[in-house]
């Protein structure tokens, strides 16, 4: 496992690090490491330069803004949000993920940011965001864009960041409502890519969903948002009917494949049964069945 | 006052791991770790199809890169006859592909360079153009009348058979079968898997054309065949050839054959007279090195309606991949396979055996197991499930029924072996009464009644551990014994050395611990070397569970006569006669007079500075044991599960074990080596196996793919235990590093098809991943495991 020659810079500052990108073609920003690293190992990929942002400071922050938006710097190792004993009171899909991402050793060192980069379709952490309607800060020499998720991932193990430029933050959107949420992954063993993967967001008015996301892991060429699973909950109370028509409707969504993980239609039946365990646990008592 | 055992590290000690005080502080010696002077890195570059012919290769790309110091195709080889080699199955083996590669991964060209990441980018600038042919990747393709031939290599090879081989009572076993009230039939497929040491192989080789001397450090467990190979292969002397094993970070069977890397950095080193390392990438080692298993099995079980089983009948179709190059005693073309059914009492027996080439890695190595035991048991194990199904009876009263009882030893198997000692009965009782069997028919109703699938899987089986003897074993006919060399410095410490080899099981400590037992000698005063062929005596190595049985009793064996020779010395330092000397354990006294004695460290430095007139001085001496039969431990496994029927996944409620491998030397290893076996049965019984797509793919070339299970998802076993001594054993040990692996698997599959039963399901072929349990609940229908897997674009 030997990588081909590459330079390797270390900048102390976003605008070094943007310099660095502009000035050289077929660099590649280095956070975590989790995904790059090895994909040079196999040599699937062979960039002529790392940009290794790791000793910029200011990016290893998260937290709730006072304008009820919550922000993950492009540091934020996932260790660090499953550690952390306030992400769940703010973000309940996140803090049910953070846990479930690769396994304990990836998740000391791998960013929440560089898995949203990575734009792998089994990455947890875009169907978290695609759920949660969160958006990606991109900054380059000309200064900050943000860019909605479902626009930043334009494709398998592809983004619209331009080449000289750093996604330096995740944000998500102040809740309108009571936030709820969860996320669950089937995976053969720890650090397994997901055999498939439900990422639910609910911000609930009362005992009504006043509005809906629902990200879907592993089971098509890219993450998939269900759009019309998410619509179906809204303005209703999460009775059996709806979170029937939900799940089916989030299995429909998808275009898994079959593979060693499992059949095409397994996956659909797993969607749609993590899609119906997840609104069980926010279903009024008296929706429950016995 | 003899000495107590345990405190001086005897038999019976927990005693901790002496190898993990440099382990455990990354002291460790492996091969990586050495570094010569002047040594060149070898790469080396595999082919991404299952089945092409080459139509040509040009170097031209990798010669151009400064830093690359040699390129070698298999045309070069050829020049020196050396493109292929002879494997351990009395087959070839192409060292680097000539006229055609026959499988994914397979050896093609080496780049030789000043580093390794030079040696790669060497490896990427080699141009080869492929001609595709049809690749097969399962005996039904290779057995059609219209397959490719994929060894058109071998003169006088007409199709893709590897060998035709039986064994067993034929006509008695058609008796049995046409006199039976029940016949049970059940087909199945054991997978692919592989021994996946945590270090892959790898190799220094070290040519100096001035003495004409080859130093090879080599991930190796049987260095003395390997030095036998390397002499045969390379045609340099034997003496002139010196194998170094050093630290292995594991072996599993990985490591007994020899493999092209290592041939072609002799060959590199020889023609560039500089050391050349060969450490192979984790990809490399799992898609050409040596897999395990592969073998589809069709059973029928002939049986009485009280429960008797009057014959079994076995099939079995093996997939060697493109080279036969299993490890394996000459004499058994598909290994042990017939110690099938050996823990039951079974008048017939009849088994035929197939085997077949291709387009798939070469192999069939023992993964932990004695040659082909972990097929064998888990066939037997699930035909005997399905058998007591079939039948309407209770599975642990069927295996009552029919166990061989404590006082029918010694006891022929159905297929010819000889089993010497067992309380098999006594070891399932245990289980059952530790799992709560009693109660658990009514909680799995109740469950059911509720939604819930609950099951109770049991596995028992006695394994033949410890190849050989010798009249029987052998490996390119060269005898299954061992060997050890004992020397008694003059202070009372001593070095230790045996043929055999640890990869993990902890020799340096359990060797050292049979020596104090029989000498008296504290543990700690015995150091123990092993894998230097200039230094170790001859031994066939580690594998099939024989270090213990074979090894392990020369160990005993020497020190005995050690012993022996002391006694003389102490008889010469009390001024008695030898017949007057008595023995209790570290010292010498005279009989009559306990407080006359002398210790053993006494009679060490007499006889450096004080023999008896006429005796050759010093004491040291070494013993060769050829063990009179296998060993037979037993073990009965019993898994409780519980399956989601909405999700197909199921889980490990409980897990109890009863082990009875005879004497235990270190009680803490073997519960490590039980543990470490459980978790591997339980891998591959959940979520491991090599398959292949149908382009000949090999699916599980990564650890994303191939997956090792972590302490997440292992689930805890308890533990019991029962000691039946081995009879002819010196000190009554019997083989325990695989009986888990072996007896494992067969546990946890019949524990989620009793969950199962209701539906009418009688069989998942491993690893039941949560698709194939959930398929089989849903559909009502067996799942077949057979490449190639169902992949869509």
């Amino acid at each position: 496992m030997f990588p081909s020659r590459f330079d390797y810079k270390s900048p102390t500052s976003l605008e070094e690090a943007i310099s660095l990108l502009s000035a050289h073609e077929d660099a590649k920003v280095l956070a975590g490491g989790q995904s790059l690293i090895p994909m040079m190992k196999l040599r699937f990929a062979a960039p002529a330069m790392l940009v290794d942002i790791n000793n910029i400071p200011g990016l290893d922050q998260h937290g709730a803004q006072s304008d009820g938006s919550y922000r993950i710097g492009a540091l934020v190792r996932h260790a660090d949000l499953e550690k952390s004993k306030t992400l769940g009171d703010h973000q309940p899909t996140i803090a049910a993920a953070a846990p479930l991402v690769a396994d304990p050793i990836v998740r000391t060192r791998g960013t929440f940011v560089g898995s949203v980069c990575h734009a792998d379709p089994q990455g947890d952490w875009a169907s978290c965001m695609v759920a949660l309607d969160g958006s990606i800060v991109a900054q380059g020499p000309n200064g900050r864009r943000t860019i909605a998720v479902d626009e930043f991932v334009a494709g398998p193990f592809q983004t619209v960041l331009a080449a000289d430029e750093i996604a330096v933050e995740a944000i998500i959107p102040p809740a309108s409502g009571t936030r709820k949420g969860g996320y669950l992954k089937l995976e053969r063993r720890v650090g397994d890519f997901a055999t498939a993967g439900v990422a639910l967001s609910l911000e609930m008015s009362g005992s009504t969903v006043a509005k809906a996301g629902i990200g879907l892991t592993g089971v098509g060429s890219a993450t998939i948002s269900a759009t019309e699973a998410a619509a179906a909950l809204v303005g209703s109370s999460l009775d059996d009917a709806t979170v029937d028509a939900a799940a089916e409707a989030a299995a429909a969504a998808t275009s898994p494949r079959s593979d060693h993980r499992g059949s095409a239609d397994y996956k659909r039946h797993i969607v749609a049964t993590f899609v119906r365990r997840l609104l069980a646990q926010h279903q009024p008592a008296e929706a429950k069945v016995a | 006052m003899a000495l107590d055992e345990i405190k001086i590290g005897g038999l019976g000690a927990s005693r901790k791991r002496v190898e993990d005080n440099r382990f455990i502080r990354g002291k460790g010696n492996y091969v990586d770790d050495v570094v010569l002077p002047g040594m060149l890195h070898m790469e080396i570059l595999r082919s991404p199809l299952a089945h092409a012919r080459i139509k040509s290769i040009d170097v031209s790309g990798a010669w151009a890169i400064p830093g690359v110091r040699l390129v070698l195709t298999g045309e070069m080889m050829a020049a020196r006859n050396l493109a292929w080699m002879p494997t351990l199955s009395y087959d070839t083996q192409a060292v680097l592909a000539t006229d055609k590669v026959r499988f994914q991964g397979q050896e093609v060209a080496c780049v030789i360079a000043d580093d390794p990441y030079v040696a790669k980018d060497g490896c990427e600038a080699i141009v080869v153009d492929y001609e595709p042919l049809p690749p097969i990747v399962n005996p039904t393709q290779a057995m059609a009348p219209d397959a490719p031939l994929i060894r058109d290599d071998k003169v006088n090879q007409v199709d893709n058979k590897v060998f035709d081989w039986e064994v067993g009572d034929k006509e008695g076993t058609d008796r049995a079968f046409a006199e039976a009230d029940v016949v049970s039939e059940i087909d199945m497929h054991y997978p692919r898997s592989h021994p996946s040491p945590i270090e892959a192989c790898g190799s220094i080789a070290d040519f100096d054309r001035s003495t004409s001397k080859l130093t090879v450090y080599m991930t190796t467990q049987a260095p003395h065949i390997i030095r036998a190979a390397v002499s045969l292969v390379a045609e340099i002397p034997e003496h002139m050839i010196r194998i170094i094993a050093p630290d292995l970070g594991g072996g599993f069977g990985n490591k007994v054959p020899v493999y092209p890397g290592y041939v072609a950095s002799i060959l590199a080193s020889i023609l560039t007279e500089r050391p050349v390392k060969w450490i192979e990438d984790k990809s490399g080692n799992l898609i050409s090195t040596g897999f395990g298993r592969d073998v589809y099995l069709k059973g029928q079980v002939a049986m009485r309606n009280d429960g008797k089983i009057l014959g079994v009948r076995m099939h079995t179709e093996s997939d060697h991949g493109a080279f036969f190059s299993d490890a394996q005693p000459s004499k058994f073309k598909i290994g042990l396979m017939h110690s099938a059914f050996a823990c039951y009492d079974i008048p017939n027996a009849h088994l035929t055996a197939t085997g077949v080439y291709t387009n798939k890695a070469p192999g069939g190595v023992a993964y932990r197991c004695s040659f082909r035991v972990t097929e064998a048991m888990y066939f037997q194990e699930r035909m005997i499930q399905a058998a007591a199904d079939d039948l309407g009876m209770d599975q642990a009263e069927f295996r009552r029924v029919n166990l061989v009882r404590d006082d029918d030893f010694p006891h022929r198997t159905p297929f010819g072996f000889l089993t010497d000692s067992g309380q098999y009965e006594k070891c399932l009782d245990i289980g059952l009464e530790a799992i709560g069997y009693a109660d658990f028919k009514q909680e799995q109703e109740e469950a059911r009644k509720r939604g819930r699938l609950l099951g109770i899987g049991i596995s028992t089986m006695t394994e033949p551990l410890g190849a050989g003897n010798s009249r029987e074993y052998d490996i390119l006919g060269i005898k299954m014994f061992d060997s050890a060399e004992l020397r008694v410095h003059m202070t009372g410490k001593a070095i230790l050395r045996t043929g055999a080899k640890t990869q993990g099981q902890g020799h340096e400590t359990t060797w050292a611990q049979i020596v104090a037992h029989e000498l008296g000698i504290p543990a700690d005063d015995i150091v123990v070397e092993e894998g230097d062929t200039d230094t170790a005596p001859f031994g066939m190595g580690t594998y099939a569970s024989r270090s213990t049985p074979v090894a392990g009793a020369a160990v005993a064996m020497v020190s005995r006569k050690i012993r022996a020779k002391a006694r003389k010395i102490a008889a010469h330092l009390l001024e008695v006669s030898e017949e007057d000397v008595e023995w209790e354990l570290g010292r010498f006294y005279v009989r009559g007079a306990q407080d006359r004695g002398v210790s053993i460290q006494e009679c060490a430095m007499a006889a450096y500075s004080n023999v008896p007139d006429g005796m050759e001085p010093g004491l040291e001496n070494n013993a060769y044991y050829d063990p009179p039969n296998l060993t037979w431990p037993f073990a009965c496994y019993i898994a409780k599960v519980e399956v989601d029927p909405e999700t197909g996944v199921w889980d490990v409620l409980k897990m109890v074990a009863v082990d009875d491998c005879g004497v235990r030397i270190n009680p803490m290893i073997v519960e490590g080596q039980i543990m470490g076996g459980l978790t591997e049965a339980y891998a591959m019984a959940n979520m491991q196996f090599i398959t292949f797509d149908e382009d000949g793919n090999c699916i599980g070339s990564n650890y994303m793919d191939y997956l090792l299970p972590t302490a997440w998802e292992t689930p805890g076993f308890e533990l019991h235990e029962v000691v039946t001594p081995c009879p002819h054993h010196p000190i009554g040990a019997k083989g325990i590093g695989e009986c888990a692996t072996v007896g494992g698997p067969a546990a946890f599959v019949n524990a989620v098809m009793d969950a199962l039963k209701h539906t009418g399901v009688r069989n998942i072929d491993m690893p039941l991943l949560p698709d194939r349990v959930y398929g089989a609940l849903t559909t009502g229908s067996d799942i077949s495991g057979m490449p190639p897997v169902k992949t869509e674009a």
